[in-house]
């Protein structure tokens, strides 16, 4: 079992080169559409990078589509308790 | 823009030109090397590892980062060739000085080809599905980088272009086929200008087709000459990627805003051989080239130099010389591009109609690299053998494809008053 802190930086590790953003960018509060200017498309490749960083599913998981924020991520992601890497 | 355009009068002029080709990216490069009698080939090592494959031989855009050419979200769709076709079009633009105002007018639009979509990004997918019959790790890019209007999809995206968007698909006629249709769209008045050409990437796969026909080149001497256009030793294609854009344009409009003009299409001609799928046949050749200059109002006396499409294969380059030399006789200036930057395929008809403006500009005609031993089958014609002025004013530009597809255009470099 990996941190919770860790399991953020991780995320935020992945969506910064998934999407070339800058990491100070993705903080808890930042939305996603809105305030890191993703969209429809990069909502696909977003759970596909995060399918593969942790080991998890989330094509099928509901709380994927209420996802606003990278807090959301966070909680989601932890939520999923994925494996140590 | 001028609208209105009457349909029987309507001239098609060059104003712009881009391109990226296996010596790099502009037009600038392609023509210092085209000039210099460099070669674009190399021996791609990394081949070697395929059982079968006989040819480890292309003529590849050289690496370079994409990053500062667009952003992420115009990048994510594309795959190599339709990078190629996007930054060889903003040259283009930016070449015949059209604004953003005027791309997006609906009154401008694309006809960019390519043989298929991007086969690298073809290879990531079936890497990715086949081993276990997933598609789990596909990304959202994926469809957007192999459909068939990959290219002209991009360019339109990334430029902000509001008009028709044509992708036409016939393999090394691609971009022979986009120039007469962007030709014909205006000439018929509903567009006011085209962004015309191709775009065609190096992969083993494309290679490959080749290379089962036994018509890919197998020349892995040291020095390379390869490919070797009407010589005697010639054994095949050598493949090539880039992509060549040249803004067509209404004469009326061109003049109406001041822009600097290449040159003129007279005519084009384009016939279906349906002799054989794969084997080339000089009558329809002879067609061709008697159709474009019948719709361009000229004689064939008239016809200062023919491009030849002769790509190095035994039986290509005999059926297009015993065309030429049919409908021209034996004086005619004829030489190939394909040694030089290898056959770019569905790239060829633009990146070779780039490189003619700028003999046309120059009044210089460029010979057939590697071409030293003419095969007496083809040497009926006038073969250009070293770089030389020359008066290269109208001037015939062939293309050919697999599928029985003919396509020649007459291009004149002055626009005279009539």
């Amino acid at each position: 079992m990996i941190h919770d802190e860790e399991i953020r930086r991780q995320v935020i590790e992945v969506i910064a080169e998934e999407f070339e953003l800058d990491p100070v960018a993705l903080t808890p509060e930042a939305t996603l559409y809105d305030d890191l200017g993703l969209d429809s498309l990069d909502a696909v490749d977003m759970v596909v990078a995060l399918e593969k960083k942790f080991g998890v599913k989330l094509a099928n998981e509901e709380s994927i589509r209420s996802v606003r924020t990278m807090a959301d991520i966070f909680a989601l992601i932890i939520s999923l308790k994925p494996a140590g890497q | 823009m001028n609208t209105g355009n009457d349909v029987s009068t309507t001239r098609v002029v060059i104003t712009g030109r881009g391109a990226v080709s296996p010596f790099g990216i502009g037009c600038d490069p392609l023509f210092n090397g085209i000039r210099q009698g460099n070669s674009g080939v190399k021996i791609m090592e990394e081949w070697a590892a395929i059982t079968g494959l006989k040819s480890l031989l292309a003529a590849p855009v050289p690496d370079f980062d994409p990053r500062p050419y667009f952003p992420r979200v115009q990048r994510r769709s594309m795959g190599n060739m339709a990078l190629y076709a996007a930054i060889a079009a903003r040259e283009a633009v930016n070449d015949s000085d059209l604004s953003a105002e005027q791309l997006a007018s609906g009154r401008i639009g694309v006809a960019i080809g390519s043989t298929t979509g991007s086969p690298e990004a073809y290879d990531t997918f079936y890497r990715m599905y086949l081993p276990d019959q997933s598609i789990e790790e596909i990304k959202s890019g994926f469809f957007f980088k192999v459909m068939g209007h990959s290219c002209a999809a991009n360019v339109s995206l990334s430029l902000g272009i509001n008009g028709e968007q044509w992708a036409p698909s016939s393999a090394c006629t691609s971009a022979a086929q986009a120039l007469g249709l962007g030709y014909l769209l205006i000439r018929s008045g509903r567009q006011d200008a085209m962004l015309c050409g191709g775009a065609e990437e190096v992969h083993p796969t494309v290679t490959m087709t080749f290379d089962v026909l036994k018509a890919a080149s197998r020349s892995h001497d040291t020095p390379l000459a390869t490919p070797r256009p009407f010589d005697v030793n010639r054994d095949g294609v050598v493949c090539g990627g880039g992509s060549g854009i040249l803004v067509l344009e209404s004469l009326n409009s061109a003049r109406a805003r001041g822009a600097a003009i290449y040159g003129e299409i007279l005519g084009f001609g384009h016939v279906s051989d349906p002799q054989h799928i794969a084997n080339p046949h000089d009558q329809a050749m002879a067609t061709a080239m008697t159709l474009a200059m019948k719709e361009a109002g000229v004689t064939a006396a008239e016809i200062d130099y023919v491009n030849a499409h002769a790509t190095g294969t035994r039986q290509g380059d005999e059926a297009e010389a015993c065309a030429i030399g049919n409908v021209f006789g034996s004086t005619v200036p004829v030489s190939s591009f394909k040694g030089h930057i290898g056959h770019t395929l569905g790239a060829a008809g633009a990146l070779e109609s780039i490189i003619l403006t700028e003999m046309m500009a120059r009044q210089e005609l460029i010979p057939t690299q590697f071409l030293t031993n003419p095969d007496p089958a083809c040497s009926s014609i006038n073969l250009v053998r070293s770089l030389h002025p020359g008066k290269v004013e109208t001037v015939v530009k062939n293309n050919f494809a697999l599928g029985g597809v003919n396509c020649a255009l007459v291009f004149r470099r002055t626009v005279h008053d009539s």
